[in-house]
């Protein structure tokens, strides 16, 4: 069994008039360790994938195992305590909380966590400086570029340890350059033994992850390794 | 420690919107204060009355004339209480220690160049010291002599020695009661206020002196004060006295008494009850204020959540759960109104000290243990009360809705 095991997972948004089927029945299973970049174009059901995937919110049907753990058993407060130890979610927006610095944004999960606070401190400096921002800590938001602050959000989303590393679109609010340094860190996150799942819907970011699944309309259509994963990649599954 | 945690988040999101946090809790500063200046004032006014009262003692009673309301177009009656009256009351009744009569009126008293009107003369007679617990610090009181040979002799108040400017030794000094001329022959000792009353200001003369000085009608309407032999014998010489003198006063058996008794007990009760309507009616005024804070603070919490929706959602995102979002913002709402209960008490006390200084001759203000406790006790409750809507509003958030919250 994986690290991520989603089976026929569907999630029906009643809009009244109709019903918008944002996922149609997905299978999909992430082993650890693994590097996956979710491809499809806009409206094809990633976002709302990822988010289950992140205990954000939870399917119409289908069954999801966490880490050998069947999510859909849980109550709401246990939700709450795999959101905050298996997952590490990094979003498009960044999410950091305004007028609250660096080293405190990521502190944020252990909060929860409930450590003391000198763990606190202790835990989130090391967070900050593995993506390199040491020298940034008490800068808020607001005082640090797009590219910055989603090095904060990657701290944040790294600091409790969790299982998985789950990102939304991550380069999605950055100028190419900055997308190539991120990229980079997710790499090196990678070969640390994170697991990674990304989304994206730009070919040369995906080319960074080691197997690429393709959304479409709901469902999974492809399911294949990257060029990078320097495997002998052959028997490619049909695309349309 | 995730508790200070949600504290140190509340007063950092308080410090954010300072303005608009302290117009927020107007409502339950307003109240507060409100609380507290009455209460302080009110204290003040009973501490100091039950002080007094208590210093005549137990066995002390009062006898007035019942000043009958007349209706429009109806005569009331002349009620009267005289000096007879108090005389037949000590010699038939027994358990009557000792009795004076007390008229109260107002002249302006000369000494030389100096001129001065204290706050009353009072005609009583040579009972008055032991009465009132009362008594002359220096020289002596007027004696039954005096009063016998119609003495021209005045016993004033420290506070009349310095208006007059009679020096360290004023007795013996001649000065003037109006037109009439009296002998200085004893100062009373320095008391202080007593109901409203400067009982430094004071000038006493016997009874007669003050009938010759408020003309014959002023004996007409007595103050009758005694002493009975003991506490024990209150009851029962109220009720002789209420027989003898509505035997005097020639009451038809359906007639009210024309009369009213008071002893210690009954003073201070019918003080307290006034002081306790005064502290009911601010109460109720008190109750909406903070009614109205309560709401103001519910109004402020419902935004604070709209405008922090994604905040929640981050929080939710990174582990947070319903109890710990709860928590915060039911802390933020407590806070809130802990800070404004915290400024209202401040600002009572000093409205309480102010208004207890500017009228003269009021007892200085006080503030008890237990109102302050109220105060804050009644904020943290309005604060909880008033914030679980929103709080439990933000903690039921769906993660995921409140991070696409626009
Ligand atoms: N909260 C929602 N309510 C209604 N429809 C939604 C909601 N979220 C997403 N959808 C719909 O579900 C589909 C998939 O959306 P999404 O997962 O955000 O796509 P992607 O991230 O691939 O662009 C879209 O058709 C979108 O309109
Ligand atoms: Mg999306």
């Amino acid at each position: 069994m994986g690290l991520i095991d989603l089976k026929d997972i569907h999630k029906v948004y009643d809009m009244g008039a109709e019903k918008v089927r944002a996922l149609n029945g997905v299978d999909l299973t992430v082993e650890r360790g693994e590097y996956v970049a979710i491809m499809g174009s806009s409206g094809s059901g990633k976002s709302t994938l990822m988010n289950l995937v992140g205990c954000l919110d939870t399917p119409s049907s289908g069954s999801y195992v966490l880490n050998g753990v069947a999510v859909q058993e849980l109550d709401d407060s246990q939700l709450a305590g795999i959101r905050n130890k298996e997952i590490g979610f990094v979003f498009q927006t960044f999410n950091l909380l305004a007028r609250t610095d660096a080293l405190h944004n990521v502190e944020l999960p252990l909060i929860y966590a409930g450590l003391s606070r000198a763990d606190r401190r202790d835990r989130a400096r090391k967070a900050l400086e593995k993506v390199g921002l040491g020298t940034r800590m008490h800068h808020q938001p607001n005082e640090l570029s797009g590219g910055q602050r989603q090095r904060v959000a990657i701290a944040r989303a790294l600091v409790n340890d969790p299982s998985i590393l789950l990102a939304d679109e991550p380069t999605g609010n950055l100028d190419s350059a900055t997308s190539e340094e991120i990229m980079a860190l997710f790499d090196e996150l990678h070969q640390a033994g994170n697991t990674v799942v990304l989304v994206t819907h730009e070919p040369d970011i995906a080319e960074h992850a080691w197997r690429r699944v393709l959304l479409k309309d709901g469902k999974v259509i492809s399911d294949q390794p990257t060029a990078r994963a320097g495997s002998a990649a052959t028997a490619a599954a049909p695309v349309s | 420690m995730v508790f200070l945690e949600n504290f140190r988040i509340a007063l950092a999101a308080l410090r954010a919107n300072l303005m608009r946090s302290i117009l927020t809790t107007l409502g339950i500063i307003i109240g507060v204060a409100a609380v507290i200046a009455v209460v302080s004032i009110v204290q003040g006014l009973q501490y100091t009355i039950t002080q007094q009262l208590q210093g005549v003692g137990a066995t002390f009673m009062l006898i007035q004339a019942k000043t009958e309301r007349s209706f429009p177009g109806m005569i009331a009656r002349q009620v009267k209480l005289t000096y007879e009256d108090g005389r037949a009351v000590e010699q038939k009744v027994a358990g009557v220690k000792m009795l004076t009569p007390a008229i109260f009126g107002r002249a302006t008293l000369k000494y030389k160049d100096r001129k001065h009107t204290p706050a009353a003369i009072i005609g009583v007679n040579e009972n008055w010291q032991d009465v009132n617990n009362h008594t002359v610090e220096k020289g002596r009181f007027f004696s039954k002599l005096d009063l016998e040979n119609r003495h021209k002799v005045v016993v004033i108040g420290t506070k009349v020695v310095d208006e007059l400017s009679l020096g360290p030794d004023p007795l013996g000094k001649e000065i003037y009661v109006n037109i009439y001329p009296a002998t200085v022959i004893g100062v009373m000792e320095h008391k202080g206020q007593s109901l409203g009353l400067d009982t430094d200001d004071l000038a006493f003369v016997p009874f007669d002196s003050a009938l010759n000085l408020f003309g014959r009608n002023a004996g007409d309407q007595v103050q009758l004060r005694l002493q009975a032999d003991s506490a024990e014998m209150v009851e029962p010489v109220k009720d002789n006295i209420t027989r003898l003198l509505r035997q005097r006063h020639r009451l038809p058996a359906a007639e009210p008494d024309d009369f009213q008794i008071q002893t210690q007990d009954e003073i201070l009760d019918t003080i307290n009850s006034i002081l306790g309507s005064i502290t009911a009616v601010v109460g109720g005024v008190v109750g909406i204020a903070l009614l109205v804070g309560g709401i103001g603070i519910m109004n402020i919490m419902l935004v604070s959540v709209t405008e922090r929706t994604r905040e929640i959602g981050v929080r939710k995102a990174v582990g947070a759960r319903r109890q710990d979002v709860l928590i915060q913002f039911l802390i933020e709402a407590v806070t809130l109104s802990l800070v404004g209960g915290g400024i209202g008490l401040l600002l009572g006390y000093g409205l309480g000290v102010v208004t207890a200084k500017l009228i003269p001759n009021f007892p200085p203000a006080h503030v008890p243990l237990w109102a302050v406790v109220l105060a804050f006790g009644f904020s943290a409750i309005v604060g909880i009360f008033f914030g679980i809507y929103p709080a439990a509003k933000a903690s039921r958030l769906d993660p995921i809705d409140a991070l696409r919250y626009e």
